[in-house]
């Protein structure tokens, strides 16, 4: 492997024998350039880096930046310049050369660039220790570094002097301070002729012999210098100037000087030099007439000083401006963006419009070639700046336009990058995107943690909160301040940004932990769109239960697909049971065996047991009861519907409009296989039904078993006889004359208020039921006494599954339990051709009494079990997947 | 047990670092009270996610983890340190235990070594500093509208740096590893520290690192190319330079090519297991990780393989396994 100088910038930069010659950049150069001292003295260091671009875009491969003038905090403009260099990746792709004199601002500066880069300059000026000194901390700061051939007595101006000075520099550098050979840079002095002193004569013919001499004995190192010293004489007439230049680099990068500190724009290409010109330069370099310079003095008194106007490449400006935009976005670029976003404005009418227009579809752009990979974070954050400008140009606009609409804000944001992450890219476009609609954006900034999320959020009253991330662990961290936010008792919505952040994962992960809105914003353009639904406040409400159910959906279909990937086979499924330990139980006997029915139970009674909630969320009224009916928003509606409920129940009540009959039968019981329950005559001695219950087939957790109904009722093998319940019981018989009657006034309001009531009242019958099993008819549970809440919560030992539901959502089981009530006969409920029940207001099922007895999902079972199952059943095993369908994880 | 100096081992054969620790450490559904000892008991903030604290309340943890990589056959243990900065534990406000964070990880890893080589001591194993890139960054701003703010300085990252390599150096790590670089002037300010550090000392450690692609562009989240990033650390007497975690092997080979084709130092690479999927986790199999680093030995890049984040000891037998039926990458002379 063979030892080059390499240098970097964001980019690598190798020079090799092949390279040639290497441009460094002058501009940014207080020294130098006239305009450069003007910007940093005014402190215009954004137009300042301007100066630095237009140098990389001019083809300089090193940038030099040089701060030392008396009226300047040089160390402080050093570091400052060069942190801002490093925020713009067209330049920051270079390396940097740090130009000063001064020692402190050296060090300041190599503090502050990540890529490799060069000191210029070091010197034997104050002698050896120092110089030693300061090689060896440049070293440790990785950089090459340029060293001047000067030391204690003087600035060498000769060619002995030059050599020896050289020789002397890079001994103690590769010696004693072990410096890498090819990261010596010398600058053997380019002094100015043509200046008619006879001594500065041979200062180019010196410096030409000391190049070829280092090149050639001192193994490794490389030769640069000032190259517009030379022309120093002729400043004024660019067009010598730059003949001199160039014919003076020939020379020199003949010998071997293959750096040079020059401005490509004060460069004529060698060739192109006017004969006589050039001729009259060579005499002057080369010494080769006593009268050379008074010839080139003559020369340049002719030529008029046309010296060369740098021309930008501004092509791109020949385009719409849509295109404009787009470039100036994706380029960074931001000289024309004001002029650009009038011209837009103008165009589109609004500034608004030009927001949400062009400047969001050269985002887009941005955001593409970011994805792509063609685009990198610091270049990103250009764009962004651009955006920023452009849309701070636009504001005064986009007031006006307000307080013409007279609108105050629409809303305050409180927008943040959350904890352990330091991406706010995304974060600041919604943030201006939302400032430009007219809302109050509080932006926390970065690396924002939890509780000081919720303080702001409290302190400011803010309407929503967005947070962004875009690496991995930002997720875990958003879970975690949705779960905050919950246990805060927060209710606003919470939006989620960023590019890490998808929409599924907030489905599962975020939406649950949050009981208020939470919204996944794919980008910047649908913040807008989100955040004003989810603050209208006649949409607020249906827009945060569409998100809801949404992201509920997703989940389901999410576990469902997780399922997919995990399955047992039914033996295995059967292997992993509940496992009961029947030998210590004993089953509780039934007080009433046999069927029994239940007729004309009155309303009085049943409503008691309803249950309310459900009733409301019937009227798109979300919320628990009775907890609804204090809600600021929706309260007072809640509390007038149901007034009018209870009417209508008394009214039921008194007039008698619905019937309430039910059955109910208790009988002996065993299971007898994995999915077969034997239901007996009241002696035993004769099998009546069988029923059939399927189990999970979804891979489970070590201690988890994979359910069926059939768990819960103890084997023939146990030799114990255990019960088994089942019941059916409606309360809408009777309904549909009143129906008819309510749809003939075209009552829809008291049709539908009839239909939701009759539900209530069968699902009460079914609570009501029971509750009379537990503590009479069974009686397993003499003493149980619960509230109503209670009752709801399912607080008592037993279930009552139904039959089309998670636990068993096999509806042919219907008929058996229909077969084994008499249900029809003794109710007047039937079974539709499609097993649904009618009157609907019915409900039927299952007791269980076991106290491990409980509800459970049975989610997708695979093809094993359908087979085994149908075999049982006696079913065809296509009539069985029809009535499955949507349990199976395989396609019919 | 006496140990070669490493450099020798890494002409023979590919060397094995361990994987992931967090990883392992989520396994033990640690809480709040396996964060705190006797000390630390009355802390005002929370420690919990606090790993690196670990070594000082739950050394049998991270001692048992150290074990489970060398039993899967890692030549080479990270410290459990990564964070161990006065910058990153500021968070915790637990600067003042940044020492004996790293004093004890080193001696935890140490000991894990040593009780090992009751089980097998056919080969030497090496204890790695872990250091990893504090939670700021020198040249990037953290305020888009204020580009040239920083949030941290060198002389500040340096200072931290110095104490944290001070420190494992004490509790007698064999090396020192920068890690999960992510921007180039926080490691160029720990290589400085570290240089100045070895001065004072009067001692040296072999030096690794390890820098992070963050994404599609190829380049490190301060912008820096692989090559680039390579030239800007070649100033220091490395031992390895690589590159770890953020992609996995499958993302990372053409990155490896460039170290493997540039470096005049050993070249190391412990990627993730893959890519996360889109709840931040890991799904690559051991299996699959060792078939796509396999591409690595075949081609001769590395001499150092490892995992980072989601990597298990399944993952670093696989890799260990793997590594034997392979030559390290030769260490190329440099001519001047």
């Amino acid at each position: 492997m063979k030892s080059y100088l390499k240098l970097s910038g964001l980019e690598p930069l190798v020079i090799t024998p092949e390279t040639n010659f290497v441009n460094i950049g002058e501009r940014t150069n207080v020294t130098g350039s006239a305009k450069f001292l003007r910007l940093i003295k005014e402190n215009k260091f954004e137009e300042a880096l301007e100066v630095a671009l237009e140098q990389v875009r001019g083809g300089a491969q090193v940038i030099d930046v040089n701060m030392d003038e008396g009226m300047i905090d040089s160390e402080a403009a050093m570091v400052k310049f060069l942190n801002l260099m490093a925020s713009e990746p067209e330049i920051s792709r270079v390396p940097v050369m740090i130009d000063s004199s001064k020692w402190d601002v050296i060090e300041a500066g190599l503090k502050c660039i990540q890529g490799k880069g060069i000191v210029n300059s070091i010197s034997l000026k104050s002698g050896e220790a120092e110089f030693i000194y300061q090689a060896k901390k440049i070293k440790r700061y990785g950089a090459a570094t340029v060293v001047m051939a000067f030391d204690e007595k003087g600035q060498a101006d000769t060619y002995e002097r030059r050599i020896q000075i050289c020789e002397r520099a890079y001994r103690i550098l590769v010696d004693k301070v072990q410096f890498q050979p090819e990261d010596i840079i010398f600058d053997p002095n380019i002094f100015p002729v043509g200046t008619g002193i006879e001594e500065h004569k041979n200062y180019a013919i010196d410096f030409f012999k000391a190049t070829r001499w280092i090149r050639t004995h001192l193994p490794g190192a490389h030769v640069s210098g000032g190259v517009s010293n030379v022309s120093f004489s002729f400043r004024g007439n660019n067009s010598v100037r730059e003949a001199m230049h160039s014919a003076f680099l020939y020379h020199a990068i003949k010998e071997g000087m293959d750096m040079g500190i020059v401005n490509p724009s004060m460069l004529e290409v060698y060739e192109n030099i006017p004969k006589d010109l050039l001729e009259r330069v060579e005499d002057v370099l080369l010494n080769r007439r006593e009268d050379a310079t008074e010839r080139l003095l003559e020369y340049a008194e002719q030529v008029k000083s046309s010296g060369k106007v740098q021309v930008k490449d501004l092509e791109w400006r020949n385009t719409t401006v849509e295109e404009r935009l787009t470039y100036a976005l994706v380029k960074g670029e931001i000289e024309f963006i004001d002029q650009d976003t009038e011209e837009a404005r103008l165009k589109y009418g609004h500034p608004l419009k030009v927001i949400e227009g062009p400047l969001m579809a050269g985002m887009n752009v941005v955001g593409d070639l970011f994805g792509e990979g063609k685009m990198f974070l610091p270049q990103v954050v250009k764009s962004a700046r651009v955006m920023k400008k452009s849309v701070a140009y636009l504001f005064p606009y986009l007031e006006a336009e307000k307080s013409k609409g007279g609108s105050s804000t629409a809303g305050k944001i409180l927008l943040a990058t959350v904890k352990g992450d330091v991406h706010d890219i995304g974060k600041n476009i919604v943030g201006v995107v939302l400032a430009c609609n007219n809302y109050e954006i509080i932006d926390l900034g970065v690396m924002v943690p939890a509780d000081k999320i919720l303080a702001a959020a409290r302190e400011h009253q803010v309407d929503i909160i967005g947070l962004s991330g875009l690496i991995t662990p930002s997720l875990d961290e958003m879970v975690h301040v949705a779960k905050e936010m919950q246990r805060e008792g927060f209710t606003i919505p919470l939006l989620i940004g960023g590019a890490t952040t998808s929409r599924i994962h907030t489905a599962v992960k975020i939406d649950p932990c949050y009981s208020g809105a939470v919204v996944h914003v794919l980008d910047a353009s649908k913040s807008v769109p989100v955040a004003s639904t989810l603050l209208s406040t006649t949409l607020k409400d249906t827009t945060k239960e569409k998100y809801k159910q949404e992201y509920v959906k997703m989940r389901e279909e999410h576990a469902a697909k997780q399922e997919d990937k995990h399955y047992i086979s039914y033996t295995e499924a059967c292997l992993n049971k509940k496992k009961i330990d029947w030998a210590s139980y004993t089953p509780p006997i039934p007080n009433k065996l046999g069927v029994h029915t239940c007729t004309n139970v009155p309303v009085a009674t049943l409503r008691q047991y309803i249950d309310w909630t459900p009733f409301f969320q019937t009227w798109m009224l979300k919320g628990k009861y009775p907890k609804i009916l204090k809600d600021p928003v929706i309260g007072v509606e809640a509390q007038k519907l149901l007034k009018d409920a209870q009417e209508m129940l008394d009214t039921i009540e008194a007039e008698h409009w619905l019937q309430a009959n039910g059955v109910y039968g208790l009988f002996p019981a065993n299971t007898v296989s994995d999915d077969a329950i034997e239901v007996y005559d009241l002696n035993a001695y004769e099998v009546k039904e069988k029923l059939f219950h399927l189990r999970q087939q979804g891979k489970k957790g070590t201690t988890i078993p994979n359910l069926s109904l059939a768990d819960f009722i103890a084997p023939k093998a146990s030799g114990k006889t255990d019960y088994i319940g089942a019941f059916a019981v409606t309360a809408g018989l009777g309904i549909e004359k009143h129906l008819e009657r309510f749809a003939k006034e075209q009552d829809d309001y008291n049709s539908i208020l009839l239909k939701a009531l009759a539900d209530r009242l069968a699902e009460a019958f079914a609570e009501y039921l029971h509750e009379q099993i537990r503590k009479e008819f069974w009686g397993y549970a003499p003493s149980e006494n619960l509230s109503n809440e209670s009752l709801i919560d399912e607080e008592y030992r037993g279930i009552r599954p139904a039959p089309g539901y998670p636990a068993c959502p096999d509806h042919t089981e219907k008929t058996t339990l229909f077969r084994l009530l008499d249900v029809e006969h003794s109710t007047g409920i039937r079974l539709t051709e499609s097993l649904a029940m009618y009157p609907a207001a019915s409900v039927s099922g299952f007791y269980l009494a076991h106290p491990d007895a409980i509800y459970f999902g049975l989610g997708k079972i695979s093809k094993d079990q359908v087979e085994a199952y149908s075999q049982h059943k006696g079913q065809d095993i296509s009539f069985v997947e029809k009535w499955l369908a949507p349990n199976l994880n395989y396609d019919i | 047990m006496n140990k070669p100096p490493i450099q020798e081992i890494l002409k023979q054969r590919v060397l094995v670092l361990d994987g992931a620790m967090g990883t392992m450490i989520q396994r033990y559904s640690l809480d709040e009270n396996d964060f705190r000892n006797d000390a630390l008991k009355e802390h005002p903030h929370s420690l919990k996610g606090n790993n690196d604290l670990l070594v000082l309340t739950r050394p049998d943890i991270i001692k048992a983890i150290h074990k489970e990589y060398l039993a899967a056959g890692a030549d080479i243990l990270e410290t459990n340190t990564f964070s161990g900065t006065t910058i990153a534990q500021a968070d915790y406000k637990l600067e003042h235990l940044v020492y004996d964070i790293n004093y004890q990880g080193a001696v935890v890893a140490r000991e894990a070594i040593e009780e090992y080589y009751q089980v097998d001591s056919s080969r030497p194993r090496y204890v790695a500093g872990s250091m990893g890139p504090t939670n700021r960054t020198a040249s990037i701003s953290p305020d888009v509208n204020d580009p040239g703010y920083r949030a941290v300085t060198f002389d500040e990252l340096a200072k931290a740096f110095k104490e944290q390599a001070k420190a494992l150096m004490d509790g007698g790590v064999d090396l020192l590893l920068l890690e999960t670089i992510i921007d180039t002037l926080n490691v160029k300010a720990a290589l400085y520290a570290i240089m100045e550090l070895f001065e004072e000392e009067g001692r040296s450690l072999p030096v690794m690192v390890s820098a992070t692609i963050t994404d599609a562009s190829g380049r490190t989240l301060s912008g820096q190319t692989t090559e680039a990033f390579l030239i800007s650390v070649a100033h220091a007497p490395l031992l390895s330079v690589g590159l770890n975690c953020a992609l996995g092997a499958k993302e990372l080979r053409p990155y490896m090519q460039v170290l493997g084709k540039e470096s005049p130092f050993f070249v190391s690479a412990y990627p993730n297991a893959g890519l996360p999927n889109e709840f931040g986790l890991y799904d690559q199999t051991a299996g699959e990780m060792a078939e796509q680093v396999k591409s690595f030995l075949e081609e001769g890049l590395v001499n150092i393989l490892g995992g980072c984040c989601g990597t298990t000891p399944e993952h670093i037998k696989a890799m260990a396994e793997l590594a034997k039926q392979y030559t390290p990458r030769p260490l190329p002379t440099v001519e001047v």
